[in-house]
């Protein structure tokens, strides 16, 4: 996104320049902006696969495509969405700001990092190749299970479904290697002085993501290898002829797919108090409740993992076991959001544009946490379970409280990361824009779900016509203004009015001490911190 | 193209806006309640989420009185404080912690926890079991026990193509109507065990109140109570192929005379069927009856020419399988061959050996062996493929 | 860890490489042949050959330029640490890779065989199935595939896989040896402990190759043969997978012993191994308890 070839008196002239550089580079900045580019342009393919699947959608019957490639777009738009976009948002943001942030010279395993970031391409081609093969006659398209692979659908799917598993290898691989080097970075290469209850709070919300990434991603691994042989080695692990169970599969992808979800989370409940202090100028409020609460998010979160398919059918002790497991996930977060709401109390507010997507975002993203709430009851999940309403539950998480948090993320540092500041107006239209489409998009799916409408279907019965047209044509909506984001970040990274270093009035921390642009190699002395 | 596209978008959001405000009778929530179990959930979610949007509005409003009054541009100067810092602020921070606690595990735990007690208690005082197994895609019906031991049959979606494909006007129950409805007496508790034969499925009955999935190789249970007589549609909720938009549920409930009455017509029809598997039949008679079983079942996959969708779902015009032998020179089962194919499946394709009779068997390959552009000729009786069995 | 750091000087960040995008050119290639091959694609087998080739040289590239930037004492202390704080973190996420199979294991041996042998015998689909341990499941067919229990022999545990338990409680006692020789500095007690841990790593490695060949000819024990099978050769084979790649490392650290490298203070790369190795010991105790001997 930016280059940060800075004027400043670099030591090192020596890295190459063109492709080269961004091929080969092992500075943190560069990959932190690899990532962000990369992310950037998967959530439009992402999204522009989801806008096909929202168009067919449009009214009842079939207009535009297939049900067996509208199940392709379903899955492949979710894993691009979380693996292709959201996590490697987060990690760009981790290798942006996460030396900066502590005063180290760069990441701790630079080489790795390189490397973590360049699995992501191929992984990205491996999960969307097989459609263009399907073009050539080779194949019958892309994973057709929905992102969560669940057997036996899986293993009776097409090549498609081997693509899709050798491609999540690569991303657990750079998943793991991201949270070896954040681990690493944030453990060994902190100022001296200061002292993990210094940190700032983004380090915290890594640092657990990182625990729960180690703790799941080789479980995903492991389970998509048995799905692999069962498929293709003769073995029965999800078969019950054999002796093993289909929903052993749901048990082992669930471990990983609930800390899923608070692992594309949990950076943004880092950084995003951060932003809260800046533009309430006022120190955050709770720090040692919010680092308590993140760690607690971290533990429990890889305990309540079957509330996903409470509908399989299960002992009524693990039945109830999982519900209060699951709700008592609420204190954490319930803390978290007392904590950021009194940062804002009596501060000293303005609304530039990440604090309106700050603002914003604990709004929506409390709609999502509290429907989360509701879901965890067994009983009613009967009827939420594969409905609509748990399609909407989930995008005010994932969209609003994490795309949007990235969102946030991405304007306040943006005159950091290039020494120009973005367009205001156009940051503020774009809020508005985002915030009213998406709740116009998915606030009807509220309702269709409670009506009855299973999700993952192409076509529908009439009485869900009305809610699915306003749904869709919100959808465009929101597609669009996300194209004033694009050209916002790009007009930024070309030029603009030149951006101070501290840039926002109320901003606090090592990353605003330095020049925006930050030099190339920035803190080769290492800062103390009192 | 664009303009097209936004013109119909908009009149179709001016027309959603129309209807959505004429049809009073519009689900906000839940569907009326038909079983105990369903105005049991609809009664916590009802509470769940009175609760829940207490507390949004509440931090709301103290969100939006902050951002109303702090602003900068207002003057306000910024507090110091990060954190409680006497006693009693500790003490007022708790308070909400505590209600949330409350809330969790009392207000909502007390009542998530009967009711979950009485969704997975299948068998006290049941009056009859049936199973439902699930296929791609289509569920098959079988009583266990009671006046209708025996009782089983198929129940396939019959909405048209046509109206799928928009050629045709779609009718009231699109996607949601079948051609065997499950029948059920009012007021008797239903055991219900569900297993599949191939992939995951769930049956689904919004107006009852469960939902659990069918389990290749497993059973798993839940229980119905129809209190009231009418109607009940539903669909599978577990992503099961191409097909799973188009794997309905309708289910008639009725008194116990209409049921009575049912369940004779239906013995009679599987007499009938047993009788006929026992006749010879002429080829013109194998054909016809042969093409209504294949519209039904085998079209979804083979489409309605035969020609397949290649590369998972063969031709079924001109395969190899569908125009060779069926019987070896002993006269026994060719390995692989068509009966053999049809009987047990492979893969994608289903086992239909426990899913079809022998004269639904017999027909659909005799009208594939003459039918769908194929013409080899011979036929198979259904006491050929009884003897099978 | 300590919550203080107090790194005083020049962290080394390496110069710009072209090793990791060429490494992962090569997993693409290596992946989608594996696909292409395992899906009927000829092409595959050559999409294969490339990747690995190109995967190996990456490998021993990059490992030849850590090696010299060590060698030429660009790595002080504070890098050091990082490598060790890393290979935890690394060897952490290998067991949550192995807790995955063993989960599946207890799974299925604890739920679901004896659920598919408790259903109301009415009901049932299976009815002569009992539930015991080792099982390969009640047969049956399932999407089509059809499945005949076959009799089935449990591997058993006290022959060779209790000969393998000593030779790599020895092969980790031989390691810590080698170890104290490099703590004192005396190189022939080193290289001599990490050969002999060498020669105990390959011949656990042979005895393994002799007992899945006795389990696929003589005893019909295979990856078919339901969940006793499934697990027991996805467990040992992945562990064993780590055996090879424990000695090969190990092999590499041997090598560079004898040309000296390496002394009390300042040899990472001979204790990542060691720890490795001790890891996979470890793993092979579980193996031995809940595999082979309960
Ligand atoms: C980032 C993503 C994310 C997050 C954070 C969450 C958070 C939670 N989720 Fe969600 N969930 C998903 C993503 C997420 N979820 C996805 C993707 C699925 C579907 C997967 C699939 O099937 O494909 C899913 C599905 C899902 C289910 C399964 C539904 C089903 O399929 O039947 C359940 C059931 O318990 C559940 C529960 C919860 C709970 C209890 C939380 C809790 O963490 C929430 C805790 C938060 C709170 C309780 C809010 C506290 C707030 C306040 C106190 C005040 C706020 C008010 C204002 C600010 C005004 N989720
Ligand atoms: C981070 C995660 C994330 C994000 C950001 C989104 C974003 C969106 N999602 Fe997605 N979604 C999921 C995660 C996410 N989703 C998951 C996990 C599922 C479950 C899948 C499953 O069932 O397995 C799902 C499923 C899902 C469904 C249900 C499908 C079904 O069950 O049948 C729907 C339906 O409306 C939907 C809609 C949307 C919409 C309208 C957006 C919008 O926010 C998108 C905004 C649009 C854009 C950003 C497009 C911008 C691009 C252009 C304007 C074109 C230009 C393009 C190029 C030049 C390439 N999503
Ligand atoms: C769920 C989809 C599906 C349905 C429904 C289905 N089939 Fe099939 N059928 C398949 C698939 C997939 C194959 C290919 C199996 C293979 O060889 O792996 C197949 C193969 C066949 C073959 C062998 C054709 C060949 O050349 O390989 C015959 C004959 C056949 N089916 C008949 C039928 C009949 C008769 C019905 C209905 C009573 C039916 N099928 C319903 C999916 C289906
Ligand atoms: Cu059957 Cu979905
Ligand atoms: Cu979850």
């Amino acid at each position: 996104m930016s280059s940060t070839t800075a004027a400043h008196h670099d030591e090192h002239h020596d890295h190459p320049t063109g492709i080269m550089r961004w091929l080969t580079t092992t500075n943190h900045k560069d990959i932190g902006t690899l990532y962000l580019t990369f992310s950037l342009i998967m959530f439009l393919v992402g999204g522009a696969m989801i806008l096909a699947v929202r168009a067919e959608l449009f009214q009842p019957g079939l207009q535009l495509m297939k049900p067996e490639f509208y199940n392709q777009l379903i899955g492949v738009h979710a894993l691009v969405m979380i693996f292709a976009a959201l996590m490697p948002a987060a990690t760009g943001f981790a290798n942006w700001m996460l030396p900066l942030q502590i005063g180290a010279p760069d990441m701790a395993l630079p080489r790795l990092n390189n490397w973590g970031f360049w699995l992501l391409p191929p992984a990205a081609i491996l999960l969307t190749l097989p459609f263009t093969l399907a073009l050539f006659g080779i194949g019958d398209g892309a994973i057709a299970t929905g992102w969560t692979f669940y057997t036996p659908l899986s293993i009776q799917g097409g090549i498609g479904v081997d693509f899709a598993i050798f491609s999540v290898h690569l991303l657990g691989i750079s998943s793991v290697l991201g949270s070896i080097n954040v681990i690493v970075t944030i453990l060994n290469m902190r100022a001296p002085g200061m002292t993990l209850m210094k940190m700032p709070m983004f380090a915290w919300g890594w640092l657990v993501t990182a625990f729960l990434l180690i703790a799941t991603i080789p479980v995903l691994a492991g389970a998509v290898t048995m799905l692999l042989t069962d498929r293709h080695f003769g073995t029965h692990f999800f078969d019950a002829a054999g002796g093993g169970d289909p929903i052993l599969f749901q048990h082992l992808f669930w471990f990983f797919g609930h800390p899923e979800v608070y692992i594309v989370l949990l950076p943004v409940w880092g950084f995003m108090p951060q932003i809260l202090q800046t533009f309430s100028r006022k120190p955050m409020y709770g720090y040692k409740a919010q680092v308590v609460s993140l760690w607690a998010i971290g533990a429990l979160a890889l305990v309540v993992w079957a509330h996903h398919f409470f509908t399989v059918g299960m002992p009524v002790p693990a039945l109830l076991y999982f519900m209060y497991s699951t709700m008592a996930i609420s204190l954490p977060l319930a803390v978290l959001f007392f904590c950021w709401i009194a940062t804002i109390w009596k501060g000293s507010l303005s609304f530039e544009t990440p604090m309106l997507f700050a603002t914003g975002w604990i709004v929506l993203f409390g709609i999502g946490g509290l429907t989360g709430l509701v879901l965890a009851d067994v009983a009613a999940d009967a009827q939420y379970h594969h409905s609509y309403f748990v399609v909407a539950h989930f995008h005010y998480t994932l969209f609003a409280g994490g795309m949007m948090g990235v969102m946030s993320g991405v304007y306040y540092w943006l005159p950091k990361m290039t020494g120009h500041m973005f367009s205001e107006r156009l940051g503020k239209l774009h809020f508005w824009l985002t915030a009213i489409s998406f709740n116009l998009t998915f606030i009807p799916q509220f309702f269709l779900g409670l009506a009855g409408m299973p999700r993952r279907i192409p076509d529908y019965a009439l009485q869900f016509t009305e809610f699915n047209m306003i749904s869709t044509v919100a959808a465009f909506v929101l597609g669009f203004s996300q194209l004033i984001f694009v050209y916002n970040i790009v007009s930024c990274v070309r030029g603009g009015k030149k951006a101070t270093d501290r840039v926002w009035e109320g901003a606090e921390g090592l990353e605003w001490t330095l020049p925006s642009p930050p030099p190339y190699h920035s803190f080769t002395e290492q800062p103390i911190v009192k | 193209m664009v303009m097209q596209f936004l013109k119909k978008a908009g009149l179709g959001v001016m027309l959603a806006m129309i209807s959505l405000a004429a049809h009073a009778e519009y689900t906000w929530n839940f569907p009326m309640p038909a079983t105990p179990m369903a105005a049991d959930t609809l009664h916590v979610h009802n509470k769940f989420m009175v609760i829940v949007m207490i507390i949004f509005l509440v931090v709301l409003s103290i969100m939006i009185y902050s951002i109303v009054n702090h602003r900068k541009s207002k003057g306000h100067e910024a507090a110091t404080f990060s954190g409680p810092s006497t006693k009693s602020q500790v003490l007022w921070t708790l308070v909400p912690f505590a209600i949330l606690l409350y809330i969790d595990f009392i207000l909502m735990g007390i009542p998530a926890y009967h009711s979950v007690v009485m969704m997975e208690d299948t068998k006290t005082n049941a009056d009859m079991v049936i199973k439902i197994t699930g296929s791609q895609w289509r569920w098959q019906y079988e009583y266990m026990d009671g006046e209708a031991q025996g009782v089983k049959f198929v129940s396939n979606l019959t909405t048209p193509q046509d109206q799928i494909d928009n050629k045709a006007e779609k009718g009231k129950d699109y996607l949601l109507e079948v051609d065997n409805h499950l029948v059920l007496p009012v007021g008797k508790k239903v055991r219900v065990l569900l297993t599949s034969t191939d992939v995951i499925h769930n049956w689904w009955v919004p107006a009852f109140g469960s939902a659990r999935d069918a389990i290749p190789g497993f059973l798993r249970e839940t229980w119905v109570r129809v209190d009231v007589p009418g109607t009940y549609r539903g669909q599978c909720k577990e992503l099961c192929g191409k097909g799973h938009g188009f794997m309905p549920v309708v289910v008639d409930a009725v008194s116990a005379e209409d049921y009575s009455k049912w369940v004779e017509d239906q013995k009679t029809k599987l007499a009938a069927a047993s009788a006929g598997a026992d006749k010879t039949w002429t080829k013109e008679e194998l054909v016809e009856h042969g093409k209504e079983v294949y519209v039904k079942n085998c079209a979804v996959c083979h489409q309605a020419e035969g020609q397949g969708l290649p590369p998972t779902f063969p031709a079924l015009h001109g395969s190899k399988i569908a125009t060779g032998p069926i019987f070896d020179a002993e006269g026994k089962l060719v390995k692989d061959g068509h009966l053999d194919r049809v009987f047990n499946g492979k893969g994608v394709m289903p086992a239909w050996k426990a899913v079809l009779n022998d004269t639904d068997i017999a027909s659909v390959i005799t009208y594939e062996r003459n039918g769908l552009g194929n013409s080899v000729g011979d036929m198979l009786q259904p006491a050929q493929v009884k003897a099978l069995r | 860890m300590s919550s203080q750091t107090h790194n005083a000087g020049h962290y080394y960040v390496p110069n710009p490489v072209a090793y990791p995008v060429i490494l992962s050119s090569g997993l693409l290639a290596l992946a989608s042949g594996f696909i292409f091959n395992i899906n009927n694609f000829p092409a595959g087998k050559w999409m294969m050959i490339v990747g690995a080739l190109v995967i190996l040289g990456m490998v021993f590239k990059w490992m030849g330029t850590v090696i010299a930037e060590c060698q030429n004492g660009l790595y002080t202390k504070w890098e050091d640490k990082s490598f060790r704080v890393g290979m935890i973190v690394f060897i952490c996420s290998e067991v949550a890779f192995f807790a995955a199979f063993f989960g599946a294991l207890f799974f299925m041996r604890v739920i679901s065989i004896p659920e598919l042998a408790s259903f109301d015998p009415h009901f049932t689909m299976y009815k002569d199935f009992t539930s015991a341990w080792p099982s390969a499941g009640p047969g049956g067919v399932v999407l089509g595939k059809e499945y005949v229990v076959g009799h089935l022999n449990p591997m058993e545990a006290w022959g060779l896989p209790a000969i393998n338990t000593l030779i790599l409680l020895t092969s980790g006692a031989t390691v810590t040896w080698a170890h104290w020789g490099l703590m004192k500095n005396n190189r022939k007690q080193l290289v001599i402990g990490l050969f002999l841990t060498v020669a105990l790593g390959i011949s656990f490695l042979a005895c393994q190759a002799v007992e899945y060949h006795h389990a696929y000819t003589e005893m019909g024990l295979t990856l078919g043969s339901g969940a006793y099978g499934a697990s027991f050769f996805m467990l040992t084979g992945f562990h064993g997978f780590h055996v090879m790649l424990g000695t090969l490392m190990l092999i590499v650290i041997l090598i560079r012993s004898m040309k000296g490298h390496f002394d009390a203070d300042h040899h990472f790369g001979f204790e990542g191994v060691a720890w490795y190795w001790h890891f996979v010991d470890v793993v092979w105790l579980g193996l031995f308890v809940f595999v082979y001997w309960l």
